[in-house]
């Protein structure tokens, strides 16, 4: 059969380049999808500098919220080791992103402490605490759980049960993507190269 | 429920102690027993501190941990971190067995020892000397090198 360029063709190839534009304008994220199932950042709370801080202070810059705390030196440190590896192997384009820490312990995570911990880690990381309402309804509005264990021993140190996902926002505060401890760091850089790039 | 089983780590240790100041001797370190990659993630503020590190086990027979203490620690736990449904949650352990011819590996994200309350600051670059007692009495003394918060080594 000859070939022959029909209108039929044209269309064909005209919706191949729609869809491959369509592609490039949905990425093939790495981590959760979760534009449009949680609520915007917001957020009044203390940064560990002892300043107030809300959600408009890191607008335009991409945001990784992490629920912790200091007396967790296993996992927490874990996931902000992971965090700092990430952001170091992007290099310049890492000053557009900001770790929240915030604390689920703020009885004991006090503003110096929360900031020597923070700053151990990276300095792109920043703690936040504010009171047990703030972070009660901040923790509500992504669905995260925490609740302090009782004491183990009798020094009274406790352990606090706390959930471990890693929020990720755009530059304008959506909440877009969840990251958990199990993500590799490759998958965390991949989509938040993509980020801020957008 | 935790703290029943401290006491009973604790309880089971000074036995283990007396029998053998009993006997007359001290505790001797356990046969075929090597540790390899110990370290401790330094934290500030003299917070509570991981301790990781390889138990390998060259022996016939299994071998249980029961516990741990330094002299720069004022507590030494075993602990695990496990995540439940997206939670994370620590719990205290009494005893991790390393089988024959194996190894355990204490690591981020699972097996540690949770160092609270340092004697003195303890800062990155120092070796912390950490003994690890066995269940049937003999002991095993680590050096355990202190690393940066952000350390991610691989061992």
């Amino acid at each position: 059969m000859p070939l022959r360029r029909s209108p039929i063709r044209w269309l064909f190839a005209t919706a191949a380049i729609v869809l491959l534009a369509a592609c490039a304008a949905h990425p093939q994220w790495q981590l959760d999808d979760v534009q449009g199932h949680l609520p915007d950042l917001k957020f009044s709370m203390t940064n560990d500098l002892g300043q107030p801080v809300t959600a408009a202070t890191y607008r335009g810059k991409v945001v990784l919220l992490y629920f912790g705390y200091t007396h967790c030196p296993d996992v927490c440190p874990l996931t902000l080791v992971h965090l700092h590896t990430v952001l170091q192997k992007m290099g310049k384009a890492a000053d557009d992103v900001r770790v929240l820490f915030v604390t689920v312990d703020p009885s004991r995570d006090t503003v110096p402490v929360l900031h020597q911990y923070v700053t151990a880690f990276d300095p792109r990381i920043a703690g936040l605490t504010g009171t047990q309402d703030a972070i009660a309804q901040l923790a509500k509005r992504y669905r995260a759980f925490y609740k302090p264990e009782t004491p183990k021993d009798k020094a009274g140190d406790y352990d606090v049960t706390h959930s471990s996902a890693i929020y990720v926002f755009d530059r304008d505060g959506h909440a877009r993507l969840l990251a958990t401890p199990g993500s590799s760091n490759d998958e965390i850089l991949h989509d938040l190269d993509i980020l801020v790039g957008q | 429920m935790s703290f029943a089983l401290h006491k009973m780590l604790h309880a089971a240790a000074c036995a283990g102690l007396l029998a053998s100041t009993a006997a007359g001797a001290a505790p001797s370190a356990p046969a075929n027993i090597r540790v390899e990659h110990a370290w401790i993630r330094w934290l500030p503020a003299n917070l509570p501190a991981a301790g990781y590190a390889t138990i390998i086990n060259d022996g016939d027979g299994m071998q249980r941990l029961t516990g741990a203490s330094s002299a720069d620690y004022a507590s030494a736990m075993l602990h695990h971190s496990r995540l439940a449904q997206g939670d994370s949650t620590m719990e205290m352990v009494g005893h991790l067995d390393i089988p024959a011819h194996g190894s355990v590996k204490l690591a981020p994200g699972g097996y540690h020892l949770m160092l609270s309350h340092a004697a003195h600051p303890v800062k990155p670059g120092d070796k912390v000397p950490v003994t690890l007692r066995f269940a049937d009495g003999t002991t095993l003394q680590v050096n355990f090198s202190v690393l940066p918060a952000n350390a991610a080594p691989s061992g």
